[in-house]
Order: C-alpha cells, then sequence, then structure tokens
C-alpha cells in the first residue's frame, strides 16, 4: 500500500518537504514504518526521540497502518 | 464544556481570553500567560517560528483540558496557543483557569501547562543572529 506521512518542525527540514510518499506491505505496523522512514532518512536516527501518530494519536511500534489513516511523524514537541 | 481551545495565526489578545473565563461562580482565577524571552542560556533570540499539527494538537489540548476536569474541581478552561513568527516579548500562548477556590486553579493552571509543553504537537524554532534550531530536537 502507498502511504503519505506528514512531516513537521525538523522533520519536514530532515525530509526537505512537508509530507513523504512510502510504499508498505498490507499489514505494516507503526514499528515497520520507523524502519522504512530511518532507512530513507538516517538523520531521524539523530533525533532526541520521535513519535509517529495515526489519524491524530499517539501510535504504538506494533499499531497496523491502513491505507487511508493519516499518518505524521512528530519530532520532540517544544510549544507554549 | 466549559472549554474553549484554540490556535492563532494572529496575536493573542489577553482581554479576550480574561473576559472569556471570568464568572460569577468563580472565586479566582489563574491566568499563565508565555512570552518570547529576549535569550537562551545566555544567546540573544531574535525571534521564534511556531509550527503546529493543527487537528492533533486541538485534540491533545482537549485531553489535557478533561483530565484537568477529572482531577481538579475546575469551572472553566482557556488555551489560546499561537503559531507563526513571533517577536521578543509576544505571546505564543495563554491558559486561564477558573474555579471557585484559588488551590484547583493554580494547581490546574501549572498542570495544563506543563503537560502541553509535554506532549501536543506544536513546535518552535529558535532564531539567533548566527543560526536556528528547533528546540528539543537533538539530545
Amino acid at each position: 500500500m502507498n502511504i503519505k506521512v506528514l512531516a513537521f518542525g525538523i522533520s519536514k527540514e530532515i525530509f526537505g518537504r512537508s509530507s513523504v510518499n512510502l510504499e508498505l506491505a498490507n499489514d505494516a505496523t507503526v514499528y515497520n514504518l520507523k524502519y522504512v522512514l530511518e532507512h530513507q532518512y538516517p538523520r531521524l536516527k539523530q533525533l532526541a526521540s520521535y513519535m509517529i501518530a495515526v489519524n491524530n494519536e499517539y501510535a504504538l511500534p506494533g499499531d497496523t497502518i491502513h491505507e487511508r489513516d493519516e499518518i505524521a511523524i512528530i519530532p520532540p514537541v517544544s510549544g507554549g | 464544556m466549559n472549554t474553549v481551545i484554540k490556535i492563532f495565526s494572529a496575536p493573542l489578545n489577553i482581554q479576550s481570553a480574561t473576559d472569556w473565563i471570568m464568572s460569577p461562580e468563580s472565586g479566582g482565577i489563574d491566568v499563565f500567560i508565555g512570552t518570547v524571552r529576549n535569550a537562551t542560556k545566555g544567546k540573544p533570540v531574535i525571534r521564534l517560528e511556531f509550527e503546529a499539527y493543527e487537528p492533533m494538537a486541538i485534540a491533545e489540548m482537549e485531553k489535557i483540558a478533561k483530565q484537568a476536569f477529572e482531577k481538579w474541581p475546575v469551572q472553566k478552561i482557556l488555551i489560546h496557543h499561537r503559531t507563526g513568527v513571533l517577536e521578543v516579548g509576544e505571546i505564543p500562548v495563554i491558559i486561564a483557569v477558573s474555579a471557585a477556590h484559588r488551590a484547583a486553579a493554580f494547581d490546574a493552571c501549572r498542570f495544563i501547562i506543563d503537560t502541553l509543553k509535554q506532549t501536543v504537537p506544536i513546535w518552535k524554532k529558535e532564531i539567533f543572529e548566527d543560526g536556528e534550531v528547533w528546540v528539543a530536537a537533538h539530545p
């Protein structure tokens, strides 16, 4: 399946744009997504941490991703 | 619910926040105003840039307000957050909490700003004379 990953803050700079499209297996998990992202964008591994959000909620590594989900990469937050 | 949570790209208005939070039932109102400081660790800051993942940021702020209502006997909660370019002295965030008695308002207000800084998907970049840094991005 093809998924789109939204990017914000430093992840937008690492991707060089505000979203990327990726090809993942149909039963892919958040863990699989992070593996693919880090392979294509090794600078992600230098971040203090980062989370994946699925449909506006923080996701766990074992959560399954579906094709129409809204996926976003959440680098360390710093609001307020 | 007695909650207002908004993200603005234009300057925040303290008066409109306090106007909304005032009510005859409340005996105490706690207002936190975050402001852009002119230096970080002694290094002059020129300006800040804030970016939000807005739908999720609103959802996370709503969760924080709900938790505050569960933990303390508070009456109204307002959270206003700015995005975009902010100069020194401008206001990125206003949090206002009303309660019958001051202790709940103080405690809930502090909980809301502390949790917001940990969980809400909003990012700030500090712009210095010689470069720029996304705050907290790197260890």
